[in-house]
């Protein structure tokens, strides 16, 4: 496997996720985590650091921080400590931010991503996992004066109510040489996150966050200067940023020049990075042990059961969708669209694993996402998916018929089966012999100019008639009888 | 140990303290004093032993994943030195954070 | 002990209980007497409900200065509820009514907590402290807060941003600290109870030099929820009484367990009455052969003499111990301590409660806020706390402290397989003058050296008084000396066995005494 990225450089990038855990409540306190509640509305005397109050750890983030790691093929410490990381800010309640240092919850995991290789096919890239450690999130700042941002703003008015959110830091090894590992990963992460459900993994509502380390080098020489990107905010940005960085990098060295060590801004509209500051010296956070937590402890017992309750993964569910005959690309979607439920109930009611995979991801999506659905809130089920497979199969059906089909499940949010919907909508095939013959005579009979040139040998009009034949039977004509019934007519 | 009035300078900006002139000054012979008193615990061979973080504490303590009632905002905002639009307010932030 | 008296205010808590269960007099009645009290030797002067203490240039030279706020209408709103209740025949706790003071470290709804500091101006705790709903539940009646070294740290009370509290036995000297207020009110006769907090003598040494009982109970017996933190794995909340009865009796009421705090043990000690009074015959008393000697003063040491020789005449068979790495106990607590410290009060910063200082961005905001706020003592331990986390300091200083902390447990349960208590002077000194020793920071931290070990190891710790002593610097005075007693983990039970033996035995009366004691004793 090659790792040049240009010109004989090699990219070299590490990636840190943090993922906000969906427990009912904070990491030390009760208080409730609701997304966009009103400002400094579920804060207590633990969360906004009253002086005299005291941590408690959350029992389901410590679980679900766990469940996690294990799904990230991580160990679980036996032992560890919450350290605190001391600096002020003002977002920062107690001015120190209880974190892991040495001993984390969870060490050396790694996660397999594919990503196209060279040739067209899939290649799998294994990137390590350094660490995952529990930490608690920030309040937010609202950034108030003439520009809304921090830069030119004259006063900052801080909300706490995300303040002590159970967060979990995920650090890879700097085992990623390019944009497109990058986001296979950052998209593999998210779909595991789903997975196991720990948490809803929304860029957009920043409930997972990335920042990228990045650099770049020689092959075989030592690793280069990094910088840090911030502001990474979906998965496209992480691409764009990462390839931005390495190729300014390059620019920067083969002009002579040095890499500042620095973290620096994606600005998504201009597609540039943008120093946000140089780090003079490594900040000292003053580390030390919490003296207000005491040990975790993660008994293998402890660890064992939590395991257990690990659903399948989504490469091992794209394996079996494989296996059961589906596309590689669609098996990816159904994964990353959490549709697997929906195609596991269709293929158990008696439908072809195919059929379902190109409904599920083709049509059915299609039109949910044009109706700005998912779904998730369509109300449609697998058993829907599969006997409007078995209405097409017994030519009930004809594909465009099931289309519009489909259309009348999403409007009636599932309440109404496929077969139901067909029978009142007036969408079954007309296969009825005598009918269609009816209507194929008589265009034959209008269309005598074309019918001459099908007997002269131009098998390829034949289609013109058919459409006739549709038009004037809205398209509820059976499509293969159609054509057999024409044929006859004709005399072909 | 010395502490040097540079070194004091240092230390007071990673404790967000803005010591006067007269302050470093004072400091510096203080810090010095007590940190070489301090220095003693250097003379114990203590290579093998594990450091105590608490004299006698119990494990694995957690709390299950229930909501409590928060504190009302009024409480907690009635002692703030500044709010505004419900929330805390201080003057603009130049340093970026952690 | 305490006569019979003529006067609520010279009865112990228990005496004082006695007659508020046989309904001899009210709790109102109780808490009147006290109040009373606090007016004629406090200086504080009525402010509406509460009386405020004078700003500190304005003491009197002949005022305690023990509290910093009396919550005065709210004492007597809440001994007369308690008052109804008995006489509607209510079941009542044992010290039900028994008014008490309580150290300005702890919070407590409706009132201000300062921790001795101006930092906190304006906070009005939205929460109670554990302890303080425990003493409620028990219908103890709190009757203030009490002055305080800046965030429980000092010795000698003299850091307070609001004057120092005097030793009631003479009022021209200090009365121990950091919990010099609640040692003053219980010496000086305003309540018979207080709370303080011990992080590496604060109770123990001012019990001493006000001739009080004061214990340090076991780490994590008692909450420290709504305790503000100055170093959150040695601080301990624990009682003042002018009895080592008294003591166990308020020690009983607020040590349980609290799943709010991580590390509060779910084990307690044996009852600590139940035993009170076995006596010592038989029990074997350790003399700490490093706690002694040099830098103690001869009257301390003669007064400790004496009272092994009691020990001894009372049965109790007498065993030099030696704590070998106590000697390194001062050195390590002055980086443990300092360094939880520096990020503890890391919070203090102008943004959610309390002072602020006004400046452009919100750094220097935080700046000046913090150096507006905090006295000399409080920065020093920030800075040298600082320092001692800091990159390249780490190792060498918390570290190696830390380390040097398990040596002295590992100590300690050395010796507790020869003794079943250890005992030693409590401080090395007798109450020392006024202002002697602020200038030299280290002379100050001196004042704990004999009790700091424990504080390290998380034992349990008393002092109790031994008897009077000469200052050095006066002849002929007689000032409180203490006796303090250590016991090994959740083994309390046993401190104050041999502290309530040790009592019966010297019949010592804790009623301030000599030309400059606090006026009119009760």
């Amino acid at each position: 496997m090659t790792t040049e990225f240009q010109d004989g450089w090699e990219l070299v990038v590490g990636l840190e996720v943090h993922v906000e855990l969906t427990t009912r409540t904070k990491m030390w306190c009760g208080c409730a985590t609701t997304f966009g509640d009103e400002p400094n509305t579920n804060v207590c005397e633990v969360c906004t650091g009253q002086p005299g109050a005291l941590p408690v750890v959350n029992e389901r983030a410590i679980h679900d921080a766990t469940l996690l790691g294990l799904a990230l093929n991580g160990s679980v410490a036996a032992t560890c400590w919450f350290h605190r990381k001391n600096y002020f800010y003002p977002d920062l309640a107690k001015n120190y931010q209880i974190s892991q240092y040495d001993v984390p919850l969870i060490a050396d995991g790694y996660l397999d991503v594919e990503v196209p290789g060279p040739d067209g096919d899939v290649e799998t890239r294994r990137i390590r996992i350094e660490r995952l450690h529990m930490e608690e999130d920030t309040g937010k700042s609202l950034h108030v004066g003439d520009t809304g941002r921090l830069h030119g703003a004259d006063r900052s008015l801080i909300d706490y109510n995300r303040c002590g959110i159970p967060l979990l830091e995920i650090v890879s090894r700097p085992d990623i040489h390019d944009p497109e590992t990058a986001q296979a990963y950052l998209r593999e992460l998210q779909a595991i996150v789903r997975t196991v459900g720990v948490s809803d993994a929304r860029m957009e509502e920043g409930s997972i966050r990335c920042d990228a380390n990045v650099s770049v080098r020689r092959p075989g020489e030592e690793l280069g200067t990094r910088t840090e990107i911030k502001n990474l905010n979906s998965v496209r940005s992480l691409g764009r940023a990462v390839r931005y960085e390495a190729k300014r990098q390059i620019a920067v060295l083969e002009d002579g020049g040095e890499i500042v060590m620095q973290t620096r801004h994606w600005d998504e509209s201009k597609g540039v990075t943008e120093t946000l500051r140089v780090k003079e010296s490594v900040t000292d956070y003053r580390y030390f042990p919490d003296p207000d937590l005491v040990a975790v402890v993660s008994p293998a017992d402890k660890v064992e059961a939590i395991r257990s309750e690990l659903p399948e993964l989504p490469a091992a569910t794209r394996a079996r969708l494989a296996e059961a005959g589906v596309a590689a690309e669609q098996a990816s979607t159904i994964v990353a669209s959490e549709l697997g439920c929906w195609f596991d109930d269709a293929v158990a009611a008696g439908a072809d694993p195919g059929a379902v995979a190109n409904w599920l991801t083709g049509d059915i999506a299609g039109q949910l996402s044009a109706a700005g659905r998912s779904m998730h809130d369509s109300g449609l089920t697998g058993a829907h998916v599969a006997e409007l497979i078995g209405l097409i199969e017994d030519g009930t059906l004809s594909t465009n018929l099931a289309k519009q089909v489909v259309e009348g499940m999403i409007e009636e949010r599932g309440a109404k089966g496929p077969a139901q919907i067909a029978e009142e909508r007036g969408l079954q095939q007309v296969s009825d012999e005598g009918e269609l013959r009816a209507i194929v005579e008589q265009v034959v009979a209008d269309n005598a100019g074309t019918v001459e040139d099908i007997r002269g040998g131009n098998q390829k009009a034949i289609g013109a008639l058919v459409g006739q034949v549709m038009k004037a039977t809205k398209g509820q004509a059976d499509p293969r009888k159609t054509n057999e019934l024409l044929r006859e007519a004709i005399g072909t | 140990m010395s502490l040097s009035a540079d070194e004091v300078r240092h230390v007071a900006r990673l404790a967000r303290l803005a010591l006067s002139d007269d302050e470093v000054t004072d400091l510096a012979p203080q810090l010095s004093g007590i940190l070489g008193y301090a220095e003693q615990v250097g003379e114990v061979a203590a290579e093998d032993v594990t450091p105590t973080v608490h004299p006698f504490a119990p494990q694995d303590v957690t709390r299950p994943d229930d909501p409590r009632p928060s504190l009302p905002r009024e409480d907690i905002l009635a002692s703030a030195p500044e709010v505004e639009q419900d929330r805390f307010a201080v003057p603009r932030i130049v340093a970026e954070e952690g | 002990m305490v006569p019979e008296g003529v006067s609520l205010t010279g009865l112990s808590a228990a005496q004082l209980a006695a007659k508020l269960a046989a309904e001899e007099v009210s709790s109102r009645e109780a808490v009147d007497a006290h109040l009373d009290r606090i007016a004629a030797t406090d200086g504080g002067t009525p402010d509406g409900d509460v009386w405020a203490a004078p700003p500190a240039d304005e003491l009197g030279p002949d005022h305690v200065h023990a509290f910093l706020r009396v919550t005065a209408q709210a004492a007597r709103d809440h001994a007369d509820d308690i008052d109804r209740r008995r006489v509607a025949g209510e079941e009542l706790g044992p010290l039900a009514g028994v008014p008490l003071a309580l150290k300005d470290v702890l919070t407590m709804r409706g009132a201000p907590t300062t921790c001795g500091s101006k930092m906190l101006d304006g906070w009005i705790p939205p929460y109670d402290a554990t302890v303080t709903e425990l003493l409620r539940e028990a219908d103890i009646v709190v009757l203030g807060k009490t002055n305080m070294d800046e965030f429980a740290m000092g010795s000698s009370t003299e850091n307070s941003a609001f004057g120092d509290t005097r030793n009631p036995w003479d009022l021209d000297r200090v009365p121990g600290g950091s919990s010099g207020g609640s040692a003053a009110a219980v010496a000086a006769l305003q309540a018979p109870l207080s709370i303080g907090t011990d992080t590496g003598g604060s109770i123990r040494q001012p019990a001493a030099l006000t001739g009080l009982v004061g214990a340090k109970p076991t780490y994590g017996t008692v909450s420290r929820r709504g305790l503000v933190a100055f170093a959150s794995s040695l601080d301990q909340a624990g009682p003042f009484a002018r009895t080592v009865e008294d003591a166990a009796r308020l020690q009983t009421v607020i040590q349980r367990h609290d799943p709010r705090d991580s590390t509060s043990v779910t084990d307690r000690p044996p009852d600590l009455l139940e035993h009170l009074h076995d006596g010592v015959d038989g029990l074997r008393i350790g003399v700490v052969r490093e706690l002694q000697g040099e830098g103690y003063e001869p009257g301390v040491e003669q007064t400790f003499q004496v009272a092994l020789e009691r020990f001894a005449a009372l049965g109790a068979e007498i065993v030099e111990v030696s704590l070998p790495h106590a000697p390194y106990g001062l050195p390590a607590y002055y980086l443990i301590a300092p360094s939880e410290c520096s990020s503890n009060l890391a919070r203090f910063d102008g943004v959610r409660y309390g002072n602020r200082v006004d400046a452009p961005t919100a750094e220097e905001m935080n700046a000046a806020t913090r150096a507006a706020g905090f006295g000399p003592e409080v920065k020093r331990r920030i800075m040298i706390g600082t320092h001692a986390l800091s990159s390249g300091y780490y190792d060498a200083y918390y570290l190696q402290a830390s380390k040097v902390r398990t040596l002295i447990a590992q100590d300690f349960r050395a010796a507790f397989e020869t003794a079943d208590v250890l005992v030693s002077p409590t401080s090395p000194s007798v109450a020392f003058g006024l202002a002697t020793k602020t200038a030299d920071p280290i002379a100050m931290y001196l004042n704990d050296v004999a009790t700091v070990p424990a504080s390290l190891a998380g034992i349990p710790a008393l002092s109790l008084p031994a008897g009077l002593a000469e200052a050095p610097d006066a002849p002929g005075s007689a000032l409180p000396v203490g006796l303090q007693v250590m016991a090994p983990l959740l083994r309390d039970d046993l401190m104050y066995r041999a502290a309530w033996a040790f009592e019966q035995d010297l019949d010592f009366a804790p009623l301030p005494t000599g030309p400059r004691a606090v006026g009119g004793a009760a």
